[in-house]
């Protein structure tokens, strides 16, 4: 009884189609956020989230008509990112029916949108994605997928944002994303000890047993994966189950 | 045909509850609005709520909605949502303090961030947790007990009448999770955000007469 840590699938969708190969045995369309969502959402998803990886601005209002679509079918928590700029930019995912938006590089740029949006839309609904990477004995912020550094520590990053209002902290390791070696635990822990709002750990999982570790070992308040869900190796429910054996408290 | 009014505060995500309304309720008629005919033309009323207390109350006072809210609040069926269950009560320390409807004898309370809790109380209290019914109402029909819905929120709810508390849930401590009264119902957590069973919850709230 109580509180379940949240399994959240992510999934990379460029102009409007899902990609990084969504492969599940009886879908038809893998390619549609639509199809993939629900799926996801069949087997138990707490939450599902969007990365727009959009290169174009212009092809940006097709995340608005996926998030509409995908909201009018699947009942569980959305939350996109990806190219979000502007205080606009958040009100019209938000009224296509996204739960949460995600935040990175424009929070670096401009700190001020973080505050504004949360004192406009509220905490629970600005996710700030930090992905950090290690230097030394301490981790930096990095933008444009861990190729720009940009000399701030990721733990007092971690602080201002939730002292401007974040809700969430979605956290990445640059280190481990795409490894499979499993998350960064000492990252996960430095932050998740750092502040007093909820932490996802992002980047690295290739096991069950990582998301598991993510939780134990690195006081993640959630876990963000996408290929070990992606092509097929494990369900949702599988990593629920594996998670519920080793005592966390899962939504089963 | 039931016509249901979501009422447009202008915040939060009024359209997942619209929408959610609409998959249950095929046949219903479903607006999201702050118009005030609407409001008195509908036979069920949804008072969401997301954000700030304060802000909702101005956004209610913007529209010079309070007095009719208040008389929907005595006449029709009304679900009220996170933010727009919060508003039932006396008063939530939020915004520097606030006062509310004053309908359930009540206080809205910060979660509380103490250092000397291992492990740290995060907050908002995010995420899918047990809702423990107190009471065989009608909306909990088909709805397993301890049941997982969806919550995320800062301020929670301390009733001092406990035969208008409807479900309990923990977190860092015992909390008000659901309140009713003759024909108000009303959930801290996100039906239209918590799967089969949120849906199902509307589903009853939408064949719901008023009655508990």
């Amino acid at each position: 009884m109580g509180l379940a840590t949240r399994i959240i699938p992510c999934l990379d969708v460029d102009e409007g189609r899902v990609v990084k190969g969504v492969k599940f045995v009886d879908i038809r369309d893998a390619g549609d956020p639509v199809a993939v969502a629900k799926r996801y959402d069949q087997q138990m998803a707490d939450e599902i989230t969007f990365l727009d990886i959009t290169a174009s601005s212009s092809a940006r209002d097709t995340m608005i008509d996926v998030v509409r679509e995908v909201a009018a079918e699947v009942f569980i928590p959305l939350t996109v990112g990806g190219g979000i700029r502007e205080i606009d930019d958040i009100h019209r995912l938000l009224l296509a029916g996204a739960d949460k938006v995600s935040i990175n590089t424009a929070a670096i740029d401009r700190p001020d949108l973080v505050s504004e949006a949360s004192q406009y839309f509220g905490a629970q609904c600005i996710v700030v994605a930090i992905d950090a990477k290690r230097c030394g004995n301490h981790w930096e912020v990095f933008t444009h997928g861990g190729r720009k550094t940009t000399g701030i520590d990721a733990r007092e990053w971690s602080v201002e944002m939730a002292r401007r209002g974040a809700g969430e902290i979605l956290l990445t390791s640059m280190d481990r994303d795409g490894t499979k070696d499993g998350f960064d635990l000492e990252l996960t822990r430095t932050i998740s000890d750092a502040v007093s709002i909820p932490v996802i750990a992002s980047g690295g999982v290739g096991t069950l047993e990582h998301l598991a570790q993510g939780v134990l070992t690195g006081g993640a308040d959630a876990v963000l994966a996408a290929s070990i869900f992606h092509f097929g190796e494990y369900t949702i429910r599988e990593a629920k189950t594996h998670m519920s054996q080793r005592g966390i408290e899962v939504n089963l | 045909m039931h016509r249901i009014v979501v009422v447009d505060l202008g915040t939060g995500n009024l359209h997942s509850v619209a929408k959610a309304f609409e998959k249950v309720a095929p046949s219903a008629h479903v607006e999201v609005t702050s118009d005030l005919l609407r409001l008195e033309k509908a036979d069920r009323v949804v008072l969401p709520g997301q954000g700030a207390i304060g802000s909702w109350f101005k956004a209610l006072d913007e529209r010079q909605l309070r007095n009719p809210v208040l008389s929907v609040l005595s006449s029709k069926p009304v679900l009220g949502i996170c933010v727009g269950m919060q508003a039932l009560f006396n008063r939530s320390e939020e915004d520097g303090g606030c006062e509310g409807f004053g309908l359930f004898d009540g206080e809205v309370r910060r979660f509380c961030r103490s250092v000397d809790r291992k492990p740290q109380l995060k907050v908002p209290h995010m995420g899918w947790n047990n809702v423990r019914q107190s009471s065989n109402h009608p909306i909990w029909r088909g709805i397993s007990q301890d049941a997982r819905f969806y919550f995320v929120h800062s301020y929670y709810a301390l009733a001092t009448q406990s035969s208008s508390v409807a479900a309990t849930s923990d977190y860092g401590g015992k909390f008000v999770s659901a309140i009713a009264r003759a024909n108000i119902f009303a959930v801290q957590f996100h039906p239209e955000k918590s799967h089969e069973q949120g849906l199902k919850l509307l589903e009853n709230f939408v064949c719901w007469d008023g009655d508990s």
